[in-house]
């Protein structure tokens, strides 16, 4: 079954002069940071009820910088998310509903069960499955946006714009390497969103890097770079908001390096104890403080962000419950078929 | 009119780029008037600057961009300098593009070129044969052409081809295999059919790539010194693999020999004699055969590497040895 086409949200961009604008995207940033984490949270409940095969990861500790991500883009954009992009993945287009039939491997999801929890995407809508191996993305959005390129469509300064996601972990990949490079000489719109969370699996970053700051390399491959705080939500709409606009405007490719903690074990499997409590205390969960910022601010009141989560979970029972009567892929009627030519013995016209 | 098989192959990229505004062309040194490394885009590059583009040292990126530039209608044909540096971009291969009609129902149509296999003096990274670990992974076409003709339209096929397609050039036959070639004349066979290049009843000789100009001339030898008949298949196609051909072949003639340039274990001549043996067991005459390189890297010095893989008299040895049985 193809994917079906889904209507992505539209997003206006914020005018800097209009508060009401600018608390509107506030809202929304934070409606779509609830909403993942309130999905992450059923994802574990769904794996420790036995109803998902294979893994859960968990964005938790990230939604700010993620999700900003992902409603900064627009339809056209191509968007490369990893493991911690529940927010970012959902705020770009992705339904509540594939995400728990892929966690699922129902033969309803966008992978048919044949590939499931976070490799799922839909490539119609640019949002790219990815492979477990990191790194591996970041050229084929390089790729996608050279094709834009012949085609004639990356023309004049509103570009469609490229984001690819990466960790302080899979920022030393190789792959990782050449494709950031790549992405340089050709000039292109891309915005690669580095998410520092401290940690690769259980190894710290004193044992994956040595420069002094991530968004050090920006320079040496020719991106623009910047930093933010990964846990003030509004520091990550405006760099990531910065970026993505330097981007559409021709500026080339963009570096947005983001200082946070992972708030979780790298899987549902892994008690993470090697995270240390003193680690711990000196990051923020980007959720509370938001919710606190816009209280704070007369945005919202105690009673609009329970609503927020209230509608969150309502959401995401109505996808569980529905995905559960959906079928599981049947042996008996796959193809087993690994290509879009099987029969190359026949003459081609 | 005569060409060689680089020329040929220089023709259908000419062609593709002049036919098909969603080709184009990425690799090292490709571009301009270098026109690449052994000169293979020397002339087009010039007559499409704009999508005749040099790539950094970056296969696995390579790869990738071709992926995504896929993706996206787009036709890429990569070049690798050698056959040898595509194992920077075996992830990209076989996890990648080999994976993305299964997991997600849409095609990955690009080539990648790969110029293999050994000449003298090239040494262990300059010679290697790539389509056993290629062929291993179910999503890649992995071809192979051993003539001028096979060189030009297989690979106007590849470009045309849903699948990704990892089109092993030989390096020996660039300039070293020259034929008359008229477009309109040639045999095109379709992508994946193995040729037979030589019928006969005696005992069916398999190769593909460089090897069957040696399994063409054992054969001339079996023929002239020991009356033997032999029948000579060119795979062309090695993933997938033409079994009809392969099997029918050696019901005619219920002997076979598989000659590779490539390493022995777990390779395509594995492949075939594992098809033969469980498929073709009632033909069979005599014990399939396998003759393929030594199991060590490939030797620099021009007398190792001439003992390194298999020529026309020791096919034609095994043949004789078949034929004993
Ligand atoms: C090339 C590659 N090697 C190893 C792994 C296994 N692996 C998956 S996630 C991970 C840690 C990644 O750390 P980081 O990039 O910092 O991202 P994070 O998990 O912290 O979000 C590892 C080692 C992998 N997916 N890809």
């Amino acid at each position: 079954m193809k994917p079906q086409p889904q209507k992505l949200p539209s997003i206006a961009s914020p005018k800097a002069s209009d508060p009401a604008s600018i608390n509107d995207l506030r809202v929304r940033h934070l409606r779509w940071m609830i909403l993942a984490r309130a999905l992450d949270d059923r994802m574990c409940k769904l794996k420790a009820q036995n109803l998902v095969p294979g893994s859960v990861f968990t964005g938790r500790g990230q939604e700010a910088f993620s999700a900003a991500g992902g409603m900064l883009l627009r339809p056209g954009d191509v968007f490369a998310p990893l493991i911690r992009d529940q927010a970012g993945r959902l705020a770009f287009g992705e339904t509540i509903i594939d995400v728990v039939r892929t966690c699922m491997g129902k033969r309803t999801s966008s992978m048919r069960g044949r590939d499931g929890n976070i490799h799922r995407g839909n490539i119609d809508l640019g949002l790219l499955p990815m492979i477990s191996h990191l790194g591996a993305m970041v050229s084929v959005v390089v790729g996608m946006l050279m094709a834009r390129r012949f085609q004639g469509k990356l023309v004049g300064n509103d570009l469609c714009v490229g984001m690819a996601s990466i960790g302080d972990g899979g920022m030393n990949a190789g792959a990782l390497h050449e494709a950031v490079n790549a992405a340089a000489v050709e000039k292109l719109p891309m915005v690669l969103l580095v998410a520092n969370n401290q940690v690769a699996y259980s190894t710290f970053n004193d044992r994956t890097y040595a420069c002094k700051d991530l968004v050090d390399r920006a320079a040496g491959y020719g991106f623009n770079g910047q930093s933010c705080d990964g846990t003030d939500a509004a520091a990550c709409l405006a760099a990531i908001g910065d970026a993505v606009a330097r981007a559409r405007r021709g500026e080339g490719p963009q570096m947005v390096v983001a200082t946070l903690l992972r708030l979780a074990g790298h899987g549902l499997h892994d008690p993470a104890d090697y995270i240390t409590p003193e680690l711990k205390s000196r990051f923020g969960d980007c959720i509370q403080l938001d919710s606190n910022t816009l209280k704070i601010q007369g945005v919202l009141s105690e009673q609009d962000i329970e609503r927020l989560w209230e509608d969150a979970r309502t959401l995401i029972s109505a996808a569980v419950e529905q995905a559960q009567t959906e079928p599981d892929p049947d042996p008996g009627q796959e193809t087993w078929n690994a290509y879009a030519e099987p029969d190359l013995k026949k003459v081609r016209t | 009119m005569t060409i060689a098989y680089l020329e040929a192959i220089r023709l259908a990229l000419g062609e593709s780029l002049d036919e098909d505004p969603r080709v184009f062309l990425y690799g090292q040194d490709i571009a301009g008037a270098f026109g690449g490394a052994f000169k293979v885009t020397k002339g087009i590059a010039e007559r499409h600057q704009d999508r005749v583009l040099n790539s950094p040292i970056s296969e696995d990126a390579m790869a990738g961009i071709a992926i995504g530039a896929a993706l996206e209608g787009m036709r890429p044909v990569i070049e690798f300098q050698f056959a040898d540096f595509a194992t920077i971009a075996f992830n990209q291969f076989v996890n990648h593009a080999a994976t993305i009609h299964w997991r997600t129902g849409r095609s990955c149509p690009f080539v990648a070129r790969l110029p293999v296999g050994g000449t003298p003096g090239g040494g262990p990274f300059h010679s290697q044969m790539p389509e056993s670990w290629l062929s291993h992974h179910p999503g890649l076409v992995v071809v192979a052409p051993a003539t001028v003709a096979d060189a030009y339209f297989m690979l106007k096929d590849a470009i045309a081809c849903l699948d990704p397609v990892m089109f092993c050039e030989h390096k020996y036959l660039y300039y070293h295999l020259k034929a008359d070639f008229d477009k309109t004349r040639a045999e095109h066979l379709p992508l994946g059919a193995a040729a037979i290049r030589r019928g006969g009843g005696d005992c069916t000789i398999i190769s593909y790539s460089g090897m069957v100009h040696e399994a063409l001339r054992a054969a001339e030898i079996l023929s002239r010194d020991h009356d033997l008949d032999c029948e000579v298949i060119d795979l062309r196609c090695l993933r997938p693999l033409d079994t009809e051909t392969i099997l029918n072949s050696v019901a005619r003639t219920g002997r076979v020999v598989v000659a590779t340039e490539s390493w022995p274990f777990g390779g395509v001549a594995a492949e075939v004699l594992a098809l033969v043996s469980s498929e073709g067991f009632s033909h069979l005459d005599a014990p399939p055969r396998r003759l393929c390189a030594l199991d060590t890297p490939i030797p620099f010095h021009p007398d190792l590497f001439a003992a390194h893989h298999p020529d026309a008299e020791r096919i034609a040895d095994v043949v004789l040895e078949t034929m004993a049985f």
